[in-house]
């Protein structure tokens, strides 16, 4: 080590000192755990430890690419995104297009904090909430449903509502905090545009398309993009707590798979592979969804 | 300018929608704090219950007087504290070093960060992990991972990355090295910032689920959400011994219902005690970072 560089170790040696519990943090639990992707290639066992387990090669992935599983477990994940896509993506747009056409302002503030509110809610609770709302019996909307002599609906034990009701929750627990980022990007907007649309006898709804949304496009895009790398990504905790035996054929995901036969069947090398997989292609695709969203004029996160 | 009729038609269905989503979103919370404070008499009677006429505590007295829901608010409160100070303190320390422009193997930390927001090796090395340490069934495997999370100290570099370095320099000319300035200078400077980071922290913590089904066996430790999960979402209300709850909770004639919901509100309740205050900062906190995210 040249003595220049040991003054500069010397010189910030309380720096370093301060990031050192962060940088052992980093290390046990982010950097550890990557040697353990080893045993995706194992038969691991726990009585015989990592170093004495078996190599085996890509056995498990081959077995994982012809189970039936991981046909439904790739389309189940695709398919949720595909919906979050198409139904949940624009609401925070539109909501933040609505929020700022209005002009009370007292109002305006109200109904954010109200939409805001159930984001810090746990996925506990949101599918608690969901349960009283739609459980067969005695949930809110078949009772309702009753009182008034129509037939209750098999809500959350029917496979086809299944994909429409994890958006749903999504939509009602995070498009009133997406809204966030698109108010502050439309606060951007220069406001003589608005006035010189005025002045040329623009409606609002004109000066929404033709101001605001070319205003706020390249956050959509970015946003967008960002979004399609993480298509491969279901949240473990929503997906878990409303599954029931009635619509797992649907509500199967990569990370529910990995918990159930990884954990509760102890079933670890096999798993770890599939876990691999699936973080190898997100990967993947958050650097490619990165490369598109610089290239389309944006920051991109990295 | 006087608005034309379209302007005004506009401006008052989109006041209209607006209402109606701001509803919307309200209702579950009404609903639940109905049901909670409804009258067993009146909630057994009716079939669904909007405007209550009589209300009681009944449920709210039954979920409090039973050790294992204490015990778990207390498990969700050591939890949301010792957590957040700690996951503060060690992420916005290494923020900081990351975040001094001078300091030589920066771009290495960072960089070291950053790939592990990229890039996660899956849950089964995570939890081998943790049981290879011994840590199962303490409360530490929930603390101790999540210390140092990437987005949240990028996000946090970025607010130092503001911080203008003649502050820093003066100190140095009064004879303060780098913990002096960090503990006693650039923390309380960013008071508000780590107010709205600990609070962010502070939920994280208390709305704790999937680490703790993992991590946790012992249902002395189960957090608020993992006892909520059970009540909740199985068909009996269970209290640690369904048995022996269900004859409690019909010995006093509380329906299942009322349970539940008195226990989301007292499992809501402190969020949105912070509310006000996360509102306030955090708003800003994401923008910060979401000109890079």
């Amino acid at each position: 080590m040249n003595a220049r560089l040991w003054m500069l170790l010397k010189r910030d040696r309380y720096l370093y000192l301060l990031g050192l519990p962060g940088i052992a943090a980093l290390l046990l639990f982010k950097y550890v755990p990557m040697w353990g992707i080893l045993i995706a290639f194992q038969d691991y066992s726990p009585f015989l430890g990592f170093m004495k387990s078996k190599w085996v090669g890509f056995e498990h992935f081959q077995f994982f690419f012809q189970n039936p599983d991981f046909f439904k477990l790739f389309r189940n994940t695709l398919a949720i995104n595909i919906m979050s896509l198409v139904f949940f993506f624009p609401v925070p747009i539109i909501l933040s297009l609505m929020l700022n056409e209005i002009r009370q302002l007292a109002f305006k503030r109200t109904i954010q904090s109200i939409v805001y509110l159930p984001h810090f809610l746990s996925w506990v609770i949101i599918s608690g909430l969901t349960f009283t709302f739609f459980a067969t019996g005695e949930g809110f909307v078949n009772k309702l449903l009753l009182t008034y002599g129509f037939t209750p609906v098999e809500w959350l034990t029917t496979p086809s509502f299944f994909w429409a009701f994890l958006t749903g929750q999504s939509i009602w627990k995070e498009a009133g905090w997406g809204t966030v980022i698109f108010l502050a990007a439309i606060t951007g907007v220069d406001t003589q545009l608005y006035e010189a649309a005025k002045i040329d006898g623009a409606t609002r709804l004109r000066q929404i398309w033709n101001i605001t949304i070319p205003s706020i496009r390249n956050v959509i895009v970015i946003l967008l993009i960002l979004k399609l790398g993480h298509i491969m990504d279901v949240g473990f905790e929503q997906v878990f707590l409303l599954q029931n035996s009635a619509v797992s054929e649907v509500a199967d995901v990569f990370d529910t798979y990995v918990y159930r036969v990884g954990i509760k069947q102890s079933q670890f090398s096999y798993t770890t592979a599939v876990g691999l997989f699936k973080s190898v292609i997100g990967f993947a695709l958050v650097i490619i969804s990165n490369k598109l969203s610089k290239k389309f004029g944006g920051d991109g996160f990295f | 300018m006087k608005e034309s009729i379209g302007e005004r038609i506009f401006a008052k269905t989109n006041f209209i929608l607006l209402l109606v989503i701001g509803l919307v979103s309200l209702f579950p919370f009404y609903y639940v704090v109905i049901v909670s404070f409804a009258h067993p008499d009146e909630f057994i009677r009716s079939s669904f219950i909007l405007f209550p006429k009589k209300f009681s505590l009944a449920a709210y007295q039954y979920i409090l007087s039973t050790d294992i829901f204490v015990n778990s608010i207390g498990v969700s409160a050591y939890l949301a504290i010792v957590g957040t100070l700690l996951s503060l303190v060690v992420s916005a320390a290494y923020a900081y070093m990351i975040s001094r422009k001078r300091l030589f193997g920066r771009r290495f930390l960072t960089i070291s960060l950053l790939i592990t927001i990229l890039f996660s090796p899956g849950i089964i090395p995570n939890y081998l992990l943790i049981k290879d340490l011994g840590l199962i069934n303490s409360l530490w495997s929930i603390i101790l991972p999540g210390l140092l999370s990437g987005w949240n100290v990028l996000l946090l570099k970025t607010f130092f990355d503001s911080i203008p370095d003649s502050l820093e320099e003066s100190a140095y000319i009064d004879g303060a090295n780098d913990l002096r300035i960090f503990f006693r200078i650039i923390l309380p400077l960013s008071l508000p910032a780590m107010a709205a980071f600990g609070l962010f922290f502070a939920v994280g913590y208390w709305n704790t689920f999937f680490n703790a089904i993992l991590y946790l066996t012992d249902y002395h430790k189960y957090p608020l959400q993992v006892l909520l999960q059970g009540m909740l979402l199985q068909a009996e209300t269970s209290i640690a011994d369904p048995g022996v709850a269900a004859q409690q909770a019909s010995e006093h004639a509380i329906p299942a219902d009322t349970i539940k919901m008195a226990a989301v509100v007292i499992a809501t309740v402190p969020i949105l005690m912070v509310y006000p205050f996360l509102q306030r900062h955090f708003a800003k906190g994401v923008m910060l970072g979401s000109v890079k995210g």
